[in-house]
């Protein structure tokens, strides 16, 4: 996955609570089987007027020349929740965004997105209100900065970077882009010794192969 | 002198921590371990990008025989289907899956088969999921296997590949939270009802990083398939999972299943399961309590399964939400299905009707609807188009042995093959722009049945009684 260690870039202010992923790409809008060609679809339903012929709300931030190549999303409580699909991080990061900050975020939506290399930064109101006041006032020169090594937000020079907390774990993955897969398997010793432990512990577990 | 260990756990552990320490192969760090798991279920939305990473990078699925698949989200449910949809590019999905399925060589349970049908019916129905067990789905509503005590949540298609590769998956630990409920259920009030007043009480992210048991008398009453309904929900809290601990009624549900332990082994099994819950006076990191013993029938509004009230009382007004933003969540979610604050859900004229989804298209769902149309005679209202779809092929034959088929379709409701139908759409079936639907479903989000489309979620006994009268009504039972 792409690792991520300092980004700087425009943000983008979407302030509802409860983001579904079914908003941020809804189901007909995944149309092959593959983790590409998602970008088209990002938000669809409320960036097109009319979804089928693509004719673009103007009223929808996404569409603003203003905030074109926006590479950080800031949401309103609770982002990504409703269905699993990872369509929404891809759809996400094919379309630029490297980051997302919001107060809070469904678990399966952060889990997708750390095994993609999408920062989600959980920060208090008051910081995000902060933020996203900065950054109306000119979202083309009041970019803002994350660096995941020092934990940190810079906006406002004015003001002192923003402190924000992380899994040290899924810091440690985003930093170094590991894939998790290839990392479990170097454990495989242990997960067979747990295999022999608990197959005698719970035989009924353990299906014949067929 | 209490005894310091029962079945090897220690006494004061919660139900959650008790499978959690089962399935624990390692800690890795921070609150992150990496947790054995036992069965993997796929379908062919998410399941096939997950098959198809895994081939792409040469791996194979190291235990074929725990991994299942199932078609249900794309295939059309429409009489003589075929891997040909309604929706566009379907045919790709289908195929895919299908010749992923045979190259890893795990069990699918395909278009024909018998016992194709919704992953989250099926995977009780067969004994695929048990108490205790830890199942993962990239699908967010695996959490309904919580009903069973088993330990089921959704995921990704990453990590389901990472699942599928080593038998394991690396989880950040959740906090624990018991809700409890005292009082029983009133006639004509379902877990469903139960469910969606505690999302409306919590709200949609007021379980977000917990593993949540439900638990009290109105639980111990619930029958094994309305504790699917219950649990099927926790993932409309953000919850981790949901999950109730297995008992009697559990143990009977799950004998002679397809993939259950026989003989000795399920003796051994049975024994264990009643370990399964919460010590007495195990602490919880949350605990939230509501005695239900008077509560009425729910029905959504809004586009957020937060947006509930008892379905006879008044949609609220936006200048009476807790907060700013949820102000205008509602006065958003009030232009979208339009309603006016102030008027009662049974102001408005319906459209359409559907039964079914994995949250309510089990045997007992359809036999409450049926009843309720063999009781009263009525018939669908001039005008509704009204669905019912059986969970699975299984679900659709033992109907069909009791003539529900039959009188769902002199009511008027169309009779449809196992599938997820319009629970949502995906490029296919829709009702319609500005379409009034009630529907048994979980989610009322914009858009989710499709563009544009209204979707009020209630119990089945709502949405049958609601298609007859055309417009939002509760139905009884007597």
């Amino acid at each position: 996955m792409t690792p991520f260690t300092k980004h700087r870039g425009l943000a983008l202010p979407l302030l509802r609570d409860n983001i579904d992923t079914d908003a941020i790409i809804p189901s007909r809008e995944m149309r092959t089987v593959s983790r590409s060609g998602l970008a088209v679809g990002l938000f669809a339903p409320w960036r097109y007027l009319d979804p089928e012929a693509r004719t673009p709300n103007p009223e929808f931030a996404l569409n603003q020349s203003e905030y074109s190549g926006a590479t950080i999303l800031l949401a309103g409580d609770n982002f990504g929740c409703g269905s699993s699909r990872e369509h929404a991080v891809w759809a996400l990061m094919e379309s630029g965004f490297r980051a997302v900050i919001a107060p809070s975020f469904a678990t399966i939506f952060r889990n997708n997105a750390l095994r993609n290399g999408l920062l989600t930064v959980a920060l208090a109101q008051h910081d995000l209100d902060e933020l996203v006041a900065w950054v109306s006032v000119a979202p083309a020169r009041h970019t803002i900065q994350l660096d995941l090594e020092a934990c940190t937000i810079e906006s406002d020079p004015e003001r002192e970077k923003k402190v924000f907390s992380v899994d040290p774990t899924a810091r440690d993955m985003l930093l170094k882009g590991l894939d998790e897969i290839g990392l479990t398997e170097q454990l495989s010793d242990l997960v067979a010794c747990f295999e022999d432990q608990d197959q005698a512990r719970r035989p009924w577990v353990y299906l014949e192969s067929n | 002198m209490r005894p310091a260990e029962f079945n090897g756990f220690a006494v004061g552990t919660t139900l959650f921590d008790k499978l959690w320490q089962e399935h624990e192969v390692t800690t890795l760090s921070g609150r992150q371990s990496l947790l054995y798991i036992d069965r993997i279920f796929l379908h062919e939305r998410t399941g096939s990008v997950a098959l198809n990473g895994l081939l792409e990078k040469q791996r194979s699925v190291r235990r074929r025989e725990h991994a299942f698949c199932t078609m249900d989200h794309i295939v059309d449910t429409l009489p003589g289907r075929s891997d040909d949809t309604l929706m566009p590019s379907g045919r790709d999905f289908i195929v895919a899956t299908r010749h992923a399925a045979q190259e890893t060589g795990i069990q699918l349970f395909d278009i024909a088969d018998a016992d194709q049908g919704i992953v989250h019916v099926i995977s009780p129905e067969l004994g695929i999921a048990l108490p205790g067990l830890s199942l993962i789905c990239p699908d967010s509503h695996t959490c309904t296997l919580g009903g069973l005590g088993a330990l089921a949540w959704g995921v990704g298609s990453t990590e389901a590949e990472h699942a599928l590769a080593t038998s394991t998956l690396r989880v950040t630990r959740p906090q624990t939270m018991r809700v409890s409920f005292a009082g029983l259920l009133g006639e004509g009030v379902s877990a469903k009802d139960l469910i969606l007043f505690t999302i409306r009480e919590l709200s949609a992210s007021g379980g977000a990083g917990y593993a949540i048991e439900f638990a009290g008398p109105a639980i111990d009453a619930l029958p094994v398939e309305a504790r699917l309904t219950l649990c099927n929900m926790a993932t409309e809290l953000s919850a981790f999972t949901g999950l109730i601990a297995p008992d009697q009624k559990v143990l009977d549900y799950c004998a002679d299943r397809r993939y259950a332990p026989e003989g000795e082994l399920w003796d051994q099994a049975a024994q264990h399961w009643q370990s399964l819950r919460s010590d007495e006076g195990a602490a919880f990191d949350h605990e939230h309590s509501f005695d239900i013993g008077s509560l009425k029938p729910q029905l959504s509004w809004g586009t957020s399964p937060q947006h509930c009230v008892d379905w006879d009382d008044v949609i609220p007004d936006a200048s009476d939400a807790p907060d700013a933003s949820a102000s205008a969540a509602w006065q958003r979610a009030q232009d979208y299905m339009g309603v006016t604050p102030g008027s009662q859900l049974s102001d408005y004229a319906l459209d359409a009707a559907f039964i079914g989804s994995c949250t309510n298209s089990r045997l007992s769902d359809l036999q409450l609807a049926a009843a309720y149309l063999e009781r009263t005679g009525h018939k669908v209202a001039k005008g509704v188009k009204a669905l019912c779809v059986p969970g699975s092929g299984q679900v659709k034959r033992a109907a069909e042995a009791e003539g529900l088929d039959d009188i769902f379709c002199s009511a008027g409701f169309e009779w449809r093959e196992p599938g997820c139908s319009m629970c949502f759409f995906a490029g296919g079936e829709s009702f319609g722009k500005g379409v009034r639907v009630a529907s048994t479903t979980n989610r009322n989000f914009e858009g989710r049945q499709g563009l544009g489309v209204r979707t009020h979620i209630g119990s089945p006994l709502t949405v049958v009684a609601s298609a007859c009268a055309g417009h939002l009504v509760a139905g009884t039972t007597t």
